[in-house]
Order: structure tokens, then C-alpha cells, then sequence
């Protein structure tokens, strides 16, 4: 407990660092473009664009019988995937990165994989005015529960925290992680029902589906954001849990771990 | 109490044979029972005391410890034995641009940097004029950091770490780089940290500079402490050797 008292201490010293980190990172993204921050929204829509061209023509019978408004279910599957993908990708990366500064400086090591997540997640959110567009365009009617979905997104933080601070420690002494990892998140994005609905899978399929905690993730965003449904007491449950169980094991082994990062960097 | 406390400190290093970076290496290897390391000791039960207001020198060969020594001490190695304590805050020069990013101007990095110290956005406003005033960089401010000269990078990285009044200044060869007009001023401004109360410790391999500067120094060679006292008898000591 008094360790946990220390982190939080460090990490309220070192917030204008996060804070100063997240800044460079979303400069350095859109310096010298054009369009720059417009980007953000732009590019989510476009491949919006693309993945819903493909899926109402090359594979049409593939989406699995007609899901109303497919636009609008496509693009809040593909928003938090990407967010997931994106931010424990970066993740994994930032601790090594930063190599040349944790050899030299004392700095908590964490700040870095978080920093990565929160840089995702402030991606994710100018991307959501492409979700609203969109959702303005095929005219959605926008539900009360619509703020609801904070909570998916909020717990998807979080489990992709653990994620990340898990992948950047083992990725500092195995860099085989990197590879295993992008294969590992092609093969979820296929199992997360981003283009295609669960409920109509049968068998196995069905069942590997709702392993899967970015189908949770998924699926209780679309309820609050798209049908109007608000949250099942499951959603909450398994949304939170899978949160809390990788932040955990994400602590656990970059605490574990993180005092031998220097002398393999 | 010393305001820095090194007690029995022994650093040790896993020098593998070959580095295990990927898993098949690393569990061939582990089949074979190859998975040994050669072990390395940076430092061998050092021991130091620091006290409040010393301008403590370090000296020694090259791979004798110094920088280890000072990693350990600002808290970037852990040591695999003893202890260290440190009582106040420490401003770390060691290798100058550390934490800075080249893609972004100067004037960024001096927020960044300043960040990496753990100073607020606010202080650093308020010591921004300061900062650029001392580095002499107004002309280049907006320029990204990698179209700097190495001299230039750490006259700005200087400037930011001073600032403050630390409790603890540590400076890693640092004043070699900059013409001699920056290393007068880099030494005028220790001086005045020092009259401060700041206590510094330094790593140089200018031994006149080190007499010229410490009331203390502390001779490390192959990683232990050799001798450790007054300056004038361990810098004598260290010369006689060095002919």
C-alpha cells in the first residue's frame, strides 16, 4: 500500500512530463502535413470509407445478414480496435525508445508505456468527431445512453494500460514480442466482430468470439452509442474485470521486472 | 549525516557472451545450459560519504566506475549490493541532452527537458529569458534541435539544469564541450550554485580543473575506491601514478 502511495506520488510530480511527452508526440505526428491535425478525422473516415465499400459489394453476403446502419457499427469497431492496437503497439515500443534518456536521467519507467496509451487514447477521441459525422450523415438518432459509453471506453484504457506495461517489459528482453504481437492483433481484429455481428455465429466460432475481451469492449460501446441499449450488468462486469485483471499482471510483471531494464537496453 | 550516503554499493553487469534478444536464441541456449553470463563488476563495495556543501571530484581511467558511480547515485542503476541514500533533490548533467528531442525546436525542448527534471511549465515561464539569455541561442530558438552543434546543445542543456538550486548537482564531463568562454561560464555559475549551498560532484579528467575546483575527491580504479580524501593528496597520489 505505501508503494502504491509512492507511485501515485512520482506520478503527480512527473504529470506536466506526461502532459509535455503527449504534446511532442501529437506535434511530431502532424508537423509538415497539410492538413495536419484534420488527419485525425480524416483518416478514420476514409478507411471508413474503404472497409465499408469492400463490405457492401466484394463481401457483401460476408457481413452476416443485414446489420442496420452498417456504417455506424463498422466504424465504432474499427475506432476502438485501432485504439487498442495502436496504443499497446506504441506501448510496447516506448520503453526501449527511450533508452538513451532512462540510461542517463531518473525517471519512473512506467511514465512511458502510459504516456504511449494516453496518446492513443487522445487519437481515439478526435477520431470520434468522424464516428459523430458519420453518425450525423446516416442520420442515427442519438440515444441518451450515448454518454454511457465512457465506461467501455474508460475500462478499455485501462486494460489496455496492463497490456502495454506488460508487452514493454517483455519486449525489452525478447524482441520476438513485436512480431508475435502484430500477428496475434490481426488474427483479433478478425475475432472482435468489427465487420460482422456475433450473434449470428454458431458453434465454436460463437464461443472464441466472446473469449474475447475487445468484443466486450465492442459490443458495450455500440449498445450505449448506437442501439441505445445501455449496459448489461455482464458488459459491466466483464468490461471492468478484464480492465482490472491486465492492469494488474501489467504491474505486477513491470515492477517485477523493471529494475534490470537499464542493463539490457 | 552525509547529504549522499554510498554504503558497501557494488554494481554488477550480466556481460553475455551473446545477447539473447530473441526467444529461440534464448531457449536454445537454455537447452544447451550455455545461458551463462560473464559477470562484470562496475563497482566493488564502494563506500562514500557526501556532505552538505562538498564539491566532491571523481577521479580515475577510463572504465575505472566514475559514470556508474554516478548512475547509482542519481538513481538510474540500481546497485545489485549495499545502499545508497540521498537526502535532497538532484540535478543530473550527465551526457548533456539527454531528453531532448532533435525533431522538436529549442524552445520546446526546453519545456521537455525541463519536464524530465520534474520542474512545472509554470517555472519554467518565468525562467525562460534567463535560460536563453545564459545559453546565447536567441537567434536559433525556433530552429529544431538537430540542426544544432553538439556545443550549442549543450550550452542550452546547461542553462536548463541550473536553473533550479538543486540540493545535489551532478556533472558528468561535462565541461569539456563549449569553446572556453562557455566552460568559464559553466564554472562561474557552479561556483555561484556552490555558495549556495548546492553540493556538487564532478567527474573530469582535467585534474587541474578538479584542483582548481574540489575540496574533495574520490579516486576509483577497476571499480573500487582507491583512495578518497583532501584534494591535494589524492590528486598527488593520482599523478604520481599517471607518470
Amino acid at each position: 500500500m505505501a508503494n502504491l502511495k509512492l507511485y501515485t506520488k512520482d506520478l503527480w510530480r512527473y504529470r506536466y512530463l506526461l502532459q509535455n511527452l503527449i504534446t511532442r508526440d501529437f506535434k511530431l505526428k502532424y508537423r509538415r502535413s497539410v492538413l495536419g491535425v484534420a488527419w485525425s478525422v480524416l483518416n478514420p473516415l476514409l478507411m471508413c470509407v474503404v472497409m465499408y465499400a469492400i463490405f457492401t459489394s466484394i463481401f457483401a453476403n460476408m457481413k452476416g445478414g443485414n446489420i442496420e446502419n452498417f456504417a455506424v457499427f463498422l466504424l465504432i469497431g474499427q475506432l476502438l480496435f485501432n485504439f487498442f492496437r495502436e496504443s499497446t503497439t506504441m506501448a510496447m515500443e516506448s520503453v526501449l525508445k527511450n533508452a538513451p534518456l532512462l540510461r542517463k536521467v531518473y525517471i519512473p519507467k512506467y511514465i512511458f508505456p502510459l504516456e504511449k496509451v494516453c496518446f492513443g487514447l487522445v487519437n481515439c477521441l478526435f477520431s470520434f468527431v468522424a464516428l459523430l459525422v458519420v453518425m450525423l450523415f446516416t442520420r442515427t438518432p442519438l440515444y441518451g445512453t450515448f454518454l454511457l459509453c465512457l465506461y467501455p471506453l474508460v475500462t478499455l484504457f485501462i486494460f489496455c494500460l496492463g497490456i502495454g506495461l506488460f508487452l514493454s517489459a517483455t519486449y525489452v528482453f525478447f524482441r520476438d514480442v513485436m512480431h508475435m504481437w502484430e500477428v496475434f492483433c490481426t488474427a483479433l481484429s478478425y475475432g472482435s466482430a468489427i465487420f460482422y455481428d456475433a450473434e449470428q455465429m454458431t458453434g465454436i466460432v460463437y464461443y472464441i468470439i466472446h473469449l474475447n475481451p475487445l468484443y466486450w469492449y465492442i459490443t458495450a460501446f455500440r449498445s450505449c452509442a448506437l442501439w441505445g441499449e445501455g449496459l448489461t450488468p455482464v458488459m459491466i462486469a466483464v468490461c471492468g474485470g478484464c480492465a482490472l485483471f491486465s492492469l494488474a499482471v501489467g504491474l505486477f510483471m513491470f515492477k517485477r521486472t523493471q529494475d534490470r531494464f537499464v542493463l539490457y537496453m | 549525516m552525509g547529504i549522499i550516503e554510498v554504503n558497501n554499493v557494488s554494481m554488477r553487469f550480466n556481460l553475455s557472451k551473446e545477447k539473447h534478444e530473441s526467444f529461440k536464441e534464448y531457449f536454445l541456449a537454455l537447452a544447451k545450459g550455455r545461458l551463462q553470463f560473464d559477470e562484470f563488476y562496475a563497482l566493488r563495495d564502494v563506500s562514500l560519504t557526501v556532505e552538505p556543501g562538498d564539491f566532491y571530484g571523481l577521479i580515475g581511467l577510463n572504465g575505472s566506475g566514475k559514470s556508474t558511480l554516478l548512475k547509482v547515485i542519481s538513481g538510474v542503476y540500481k546497485p545489485s549490493a549495499g545502499s545508497v541514500k540521498v537526502n535532497g533533490t538532484i540535478a543530473p548533467l550527465i551526457e548533456l541532452g539527454a531528453g531532448f528531442d532533435m525533431d522538436l525546436t529549442a524552445r520546446e525542448n526546453i519545456y521537455l527537458n525541463g519536464t524530465v527534471l520534474g520542474f512545472t511549465p509554470k517555472y519554467i515561464d518565468s525562467k525562460f529569458d534567463e535560460i536563453v539569455e545564459f545559453s546565447e541561442l536567441e537567434d536559433f530558438l525556433d530552429v529544431p534541435l538537430k540542426n544544432y552543434s553538439s556545443g550549442m546543445v549543450a550550452r542550452i542543456a546547461f542553462a536548463i539544469a541550473t536553473i533550479t538550486k538543486p540540493d545535489i548537482l551532478i556533472a558528468d564531463e561535462i565541461l569539456s564541450v563549449g569553446d572556453f568562454l562557455f566552460q568559464k561560464k559553466c564554472e562561474e555559475r557552479m561556483q555561484k550554485l556552490m555558495s549556495g549551498g548546492t553540493t556538487v560532484i564532478l567527474v573530469s579528467h582535467s585534474i587541474e580543473q578538479i584542483e582548481r575546483m574540489c575540496n574533495k575527491v574520490a579516486w576509483l580504479e577497476h571499480g573500487h575506491l582507491k583512495m578518497n580524501g583532501d584534494t591535494k593528496t589524492v590528486c598527488d597520489a593520482y599523478k604520481l601514478t599517471e607518470k
